[in-house]
């Protein structure tokens, strides 16, 4: 066994979970809290890429195309949830799906019509352009190092406003029971715009993480949302720290099935099998985790305390 | 009742009736135009395009009809569309088809129809070799030979053990195939990646793999737009120091924009493997990359050229017919001659109807402009056949 590589790889899975987390964290608020089901998130997600890759071709800074493109996409995200989402709240799941659905045909075409079907680069500064040598001759890309700090710092950020905010007890009281926060005389409606909008921008910060490494391209979002889903129903819809832990948990293994599996499969099968099934499998593996949370505890792993 | 017979009577008059006398030339193009990959059929289609301006629509004095599909990179609606073509619209030529996989699923209702099917891009083995079909053509070229070339290029670099990564899917391992054929010396590793709609971008882990292995050079294919992503998270993990990158039908015009947007110096420099390249030297070549850069803006991509190959090799053969579309051997034995001018210059067909051409290796330049292309550098494979070809019954 090879540590160093498996350190590498450990830090890879961490790096991708912190990436699920800032997607995951808006998507399971809007869910727990307001239940309502955005399929749409993944566009908030491709609109903070492309304000972000915009802002960099005109500034010629990424962090400053960052710092622009957040309160950007809160802005979209705060619109969306005035004009579409918020006359959809008393209706039914369905109608949700159908709704931002549409909603998702619209950024895409939207997106296609103003910056066209090929795509954005995001160039980066010099310094996190780079790598950092780790021990035993491994590398690690500064980018990389950076995604997870955010990551993380988001997550301490989020931890306290949830904990130990007056804004963080309306929310929790909002996702345990919504009817009695209403009740007591809580603006809800305001509440509910708010954590859309920090929804969006998180997902946004996410887009704008990932499009340095791959792109910002049309639908981008609509690949990585599954997952996003996959990721609250493990950690418990409504919970932050469900989504954290379970971000983290999808991150590595979807990291380590993609690393290790065919040296694994090789034992008993034949390498060529094992090369061909081996993305396969791991590109599976994050859903029997689904299936087996569904199985033994459907309420997630952590779910918000309801009652 | 009475009604309804009439009514069936009359529609079969109305479907007989177009087909009595063929007064144009119908083609069937399927590529990818929606999902990102819709930038390669893009390009394609704007070939096509500008193929038909520069044949004046007209083919032996047909006019010529056009109709575009969508195979949404998915297999099963490559082979919804080939049928469509087939029996709704009743087209001569279907053409078209970048990815291996959706050829192959959608070849069958064109080939069981005695319609002519080409390919302007995917080249699988299986249509080289076993399935090999007297109506199946193609203007690109075999999926392993690419690859051997490369793997010629990494033998006279004196490259000794090479970590190859591509897609999960027939493409994929046929050019790794290909690769393995001629590297003489040792693969190092080897990782097959998702792929589809949504194809994995993200290669991290591949690439620390790489990284560990130790392997002394890594091969990759990736076409469209994880071309571009790899690149940068190959320079971004550091690898270029110490590990050279050799691709195939990674960085093309389609990819090059967007590494020159995104200020990617590392590209420069970089070499791959093709049949074809924007400056080489024909007249044909010459008039297609001019053509397509005045009207369109940019350099046209392999996919381009191929495209544009694929309606003068249709029409070449309509005016040995003198029209007749009905005369299907003499459209096949026409066709077989590869007797047009292509943009990659002079070539001829195999037994298997695919091309028997050079193979070049190309160098990353910036042209007398600044914009990133590509030059050839040197020519590797001469009049080379793909390897399937022997399997072949034709």
């Amino acid at each position: 066994m090879d540590w160093g590589l498996f350190t590498i790889q450990m830090l890879n899975g961490v790096q991708l979970g912190v990436l699920l987390f800032l997607l995951a964290a808006g998507l399971t608020l809007v869910f727990g809290i307001m239940d309502f089901v955005n399929l749409a998130h993944g566009s908030l997600y491709m609109m903070g890429a492309y304000f972000c890759a915009t802002l960099v071709q005109l500034t010629d800074s990424f962090v400053l195309g960052v710092i622009l493109a957040l309160p950007l996409t809160a802005l979209l995200g705060w619109l969306v949830e005035l004009i579409v989402v918020r006359a959809l709240y008393t209706h039914d799941h369905l109608d949700h799906v159908l709704a931002t659905f549409g909603l998702i045909l619209c950024f895409d075409t939207a997106v296609d019509f103003i910056w066209g079907p090929t795509g954005m680069a995001i160039p980066l500064p010099e310094i996190l352009d780079s790598h950092i040598d780790l021990m035993g001759g491994h590398t690690f890309p500064v980018f990389r190092i950076l995604i997870i700090c955010t990551g993380l710092a988001v997550a301490g950020f989020l931890y306290v406003m949830v904990a130990h905010t007056r804004i963080g007890m309306l929310i929790r009281a909002g996702a345990s029971n919504r009817t009695m926060v209403m009740a007591l005389g809580v603006d809800i409606g305001k509440l509910f715009a708010l954590v859309f909008a920090v929804g969006a921008a998180l997902a946004g910060l996410a887009g704008m993480l990932i499009a340095p490494i791959t792109e910002a391209s049309i639908g981008m979002g609509n690949e990585i949302i599954i997952v996003a889903f996959v990721v609250i129903i493990i950690g418990g819809i409504g919970s932050i720290k469900g989504a954290f832990v379970a971000a983290m948990l999808v991150g590595l293994i979807d990291t380590m099935g993609r690393s290790f599996l065919d040296q694994l499969l090789k034992i008993f099968m034949s390498s060529e099998s094992a090369e061909t099934s081996a993305p396969a499998l791991s590109a599976m593996a994050i859903y029997i985790l689904m299936a087996m949370v569904l199985a033994f505890r459907p309420q997630g792993l952590f779910p918000p305390k309801v009652r | 009742m009475i009604k309804k017979i009439t009514a069936l009577a009359a529609m079969g008059a109305f479907l007989a009736a177009p087909a009595m006398a063929a007064d144009k030339v119908k083609i069937g193009f399927v590529t990818t135009i929606t999902t990102p990959a819709g930038v390669i059929g893009q390009d394609m289609v704007d070939a096509v395009n500008l193929a038909m301006e520069d044949i004046g629509g007209k083919m032996a004095g047909l006019d010529v009809e056009l109709i575009i599909e969508d195979d949404g990179f998915k297999p099963p609606v490559g082979k919804q569309k080939v049928d469509k073509l087939v029996k709704k619209d009743k087209v001569d030529f279907i053409g078209g088809f970048i990815w291996s996989h959706v050829l192959l699923a959608a070849k069958k209702p064109a080939l069981d129809s005695g319609t002519f099917l080409i390919s302007s891009n995917a080249g699988p083995s299986q249509l080289a070799g076993k399935q090999c079909d007297k109506n199946f053509f193609s203007t690109s070229w075999q999926n392993d030979q690419t690859p051997m070339a490369m793997g010629e290029v990494l033998n006279q670099n004196g490259v000794k053990s090479v970590y190859v990564m591509a897609p999960n899917y027939a493409a994929g391992k046929n050019m790794i195939a290909g690769v393995e054929r001629t590297f003489k010396g040792k693969i190092a590793g080897r990782d097959l990646t998702k792929w589809g709609k949504d194809a994995q971008l993200d290669f991290s882990a591949e690439l620390a793999k790489a990284k560990a292995s130790g392997a002394e050079a890594l091969w990759v294919f990736y076409p469209g737009k994880a071309g571009g992503a790899l690149i940068k998270q190959y320079e971004q993990a550091g690898l270029r120091d110490t590990m050279p990158l050799y691709t195939v039908f990674t960085v093309d015009s389609i990819a090059l924009p967007k590494l020159q947007a995104g200020n990617l110096q590392g590209v420069l420099g970089s070499r791959n493997t093709q049949h074809w390249g924007p400056d080489l030297d024909n007249p044909q070549n010459k008039k297609f990359v001019a053509g397509f850069k005045k009207k369109y803006g940019h350099y046209p991509s392999f996919y381009a050229a191929q495209s544009y190959d694929t309606i003068f090799l249709i029409k070449s053969a309509v005016e040995a017919v003198n029209g007749d579309l009905s005369n299907k051997d003499g459209i096949r034995a026409a066709m077989k001659k590869a007797d047009f001018p292509s943009t990659r210059g002079k070539f001829s067909y195999g037994n298997n109807h695919f091309p028997i051409q050079n193979f070049y290796l190309r160098e990353v330049v910036a042209d007398a402009d600044g914009v990133w292309t590509t030059k050839i550098v040197s020519t590797v494979l001469e009049n080379h056949q793909d390897p399937y070809a022997a399997d072949c019954k034709m």
